[in-house]
């Protein structure tokens, strides 16, 4: 579904050359679920922005299905990739309506003069935000804007649910929320993530999550994969495993020390 | 006193559909485009010229005015986002650029339809029984249903996508739109809608001239503010709505400066000056009152 080919990416920082990726292999069947930790600047936002192709790799090779799309504009790989980052601002239009939002979301190829919002369209959308239970229903017509960042980033959440991807990348996503709307939008995610059994690779600090949820593990550090834990081995990972492994790499992540308390 | 009004209200309408244009560029998608004070002399030199010299339809060259208007604004899009020239510049180059062709297609530095069969003429005959009325209800249904189309537009699928890309472009993309694409299109159909209020004017006036687009981008940009300023709503039929009321805000307010100005010494030539001060107080005041409340916030 996924691989990648020894993707490098170099950074230029004034005279300073930053290896951000240097030289990272994967390969992910369908249905794979891969979360990924390491310390920050280790370079996992980077590795999924160049799989989403907002940045370029300076060397190496991004294969989706058996396609080469290294080079392919990032609108047009958007048809099979999904992305939720920690931003919470990032997913939606601010100055639309949660209605609008839900629209431009639902149709990915051949927009046209059709009208966006039919009564059916309307009522689908009702139903999906009383699935979310935050009473976002009354709300279509209100601007996103005027949404708190946890509502904002369930509908992001929903709307990523909507275009259907065949691999989703989720960069911290709950990160920037409060521990009620960090676990809520978690659990709609995985839901997601279980019923259409979509590619996924997810990008988090915390340790409990990285193993609780799918099948491989990959630990990053300076730009390399360190670790790579799949299947059974992963299964018998322990929270307390993965600290002694940071330590071993010496790697001192502030935000893991402060989530595994 | 009533013929003023009357006449106000004709050129609020006929500006107004070049205000649509602005309203798109500077609203939807957040480009401050200045292509439009060429684009709308495009309007009118292809309109003055083809019913002079060719004796076209003056219906038929709406249409074709919008067209090439259309074009102008491709180009400037293109200039921004394939050749990665800043958007106020893209805009200006296409101005500059136009001024010559404009030129070329004149002919001459301006034209006069006195002679010609203008819309105008062909509107008075025909809606004779409305007498001293019939340019205004014509004017009045032409701007109306600009607008209507414009609102419908704005719902659709790819309208949704236009009005999204000026909001958060990387969203846009992640949804699996060329926002380059979008952007485009967006300016073409603004520059359209401002060539042909160009060619409207021009038949409405009786001349076509090279240097009556000068402020097109000021005087769209006033009438977008000033509507602003009293509807405040995000619905695209109230903003639509505001930009022709502000319009024919101004549009009266210009003719009674120029009627009754020269009480306080006010000549037409001073024009562009109070509109570009009336547009920079309006463009400062919210930032102003924003950082106003900030402070106080922070006392
Ligand atoms: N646009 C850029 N220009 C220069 N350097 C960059 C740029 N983007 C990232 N970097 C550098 O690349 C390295 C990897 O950054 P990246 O954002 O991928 O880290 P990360 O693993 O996502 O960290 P975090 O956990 O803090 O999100 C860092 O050293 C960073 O400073
Ligand atoms: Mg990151």
């Amino acid at each position: 579904m996924l691989k990648l080919e020894s993707i490098r990416k170099a950074f230029r920082s004034g005279q300073d050359i930053v290896l951000a990726l240097g030289g990272i292999d994967l390969d992910m069947e369908k249905g794979d679920f891969v979360t990924v930790i390491g310390s920050n600047g280790a370079g996992k936002s980077t590795l999924l922005n160049v799989i989403a192709g907002t940045i370029l790799p300076t060397a190496g090779k991004v294969v989706v299905k058996g396609r080469n799309v290294t080079t392919l504009p990032a609108y047009r790989r958007a048809q099979w990739i999904g992305r939720i980052t920690q931003d919470p601002l990032a997913g939606t239009a601010p100055m639309m309506t949660i209605a609008e939002n839900l629209a431009l979301a639902s149709k990915r190829a051949h927009r046209s003069l059709r009208l966006a919002i039919t009564r059916k369209r309307r009522n689908e959308m009702i139903d999906q935000m009383l699935s979310l239970g935050m009473n976002l229903e009354h709300r279509l017509d209100d601007p996103v804007s005027l949404l708190s960042g946890g509502e904002r980033q369930a509908l992001t959440v929903t709307m990523a649910t909507l275009a259907r991807p065949e691999i989703l990348l989720l960069d911290e996503h709950t990160a920037a929320l409060d521990p009620g709307n960090a676990t809520r939008v978690s659990q709609l995610t995985e839901e997601f993530v279980k019923r259409m059994g979509v590619t996924t690779i997810m990008v988090t600090h915390n340790m409990e999550h990285a193993l609780a949820l799918g099948n491989r593990l990959l630990m990053m550090n300076k730009g390399e994969v360190v670790y790579d834990f799949g299947g059974q081995e992963k299964e018998a990972l322990t929270v307390l495993d993965l600290v002694e492994l940071f330590s071993k790499q010496h790697i001192v992540d502030d935000e893991l020390l402060l989530e595994t308390g | 006193m009533a013929s003023i009004l009357i006449h106000a209200a004709e050129q609020g309408l006929l500006y107004g559909i070049a205000a649509l244009g602005v309203f798109i560029t500077y609203r939807i998608l957040n480009f401050p485009d200045l292509t439009v004070d060429g684009s709308f002399v495009t309007g009118a030199a292809i309109a003055s010229s083809l019913l002079v010299s060719h004796g076209f339809d003056p219906f038929l060259v709406l249409l074709i005015a919008f067209a090439a208007g259309a074009v102008a604004g491709v180009i400037t899009g293109l200039l921004n986002t394939r050749l990665g020239i800043t958007d106020l510049l893209a805009g200006v180059l296409s101005m500059i650029m136009l001024y010559s062709i404009n030129l070329r297609i004149m002919g001459r530095p301006n034209i006069s339809l006195l002679r010609v069969d203008t819309i105008i003429r062909v509107v008075e005959r025909g809606f004779h029984p409305l007498g001293g009325m019939s340019v205004l209800v014509f004017v009045g249904l032409v701007t109306l249903a600009v607008m209507l189309i414009l609102v419908l537009f704005f719902k659709t699928e790819i309208g949704l996508v236009l009005r999204a890309t000026g909001d958060n472009e990387r969203m846009v993309i992640a949804q699996g739109v060329n926002t380059k694409r979008m952007k485009v299109g967006g300016l073409a159909l603004s520059n359209g809608l401002v060539a042909l209020s160009g060619a409207l004017v021009a038949q409405y006036s009786g001349f076509a001239d090279v240097g009556m687009g000068i402020g097109t981008i000021v005087t769209g940009l006033a009438a977008v503010i000033i509507g602003g300023s009293l509807i405040r709503s995000r619905k695209v039929l109230w903003m639509t709505t505001s930009v022709l009321i502000g319009s024919l805000i101004y549009r009266t307010a210009v003719m009674f400066a120029l009627r009754y100005g020269y009480v306080i010494g006010f000549q037409a030539s001073d024009l562009k000056l109070v509109t570009s001060i009336i547009v920079i107080i309006a463009l400062v005041v919210p930032a102003f009152r924003e950082r106003m409340s900030r402070r106080v916030k922070a006392c």
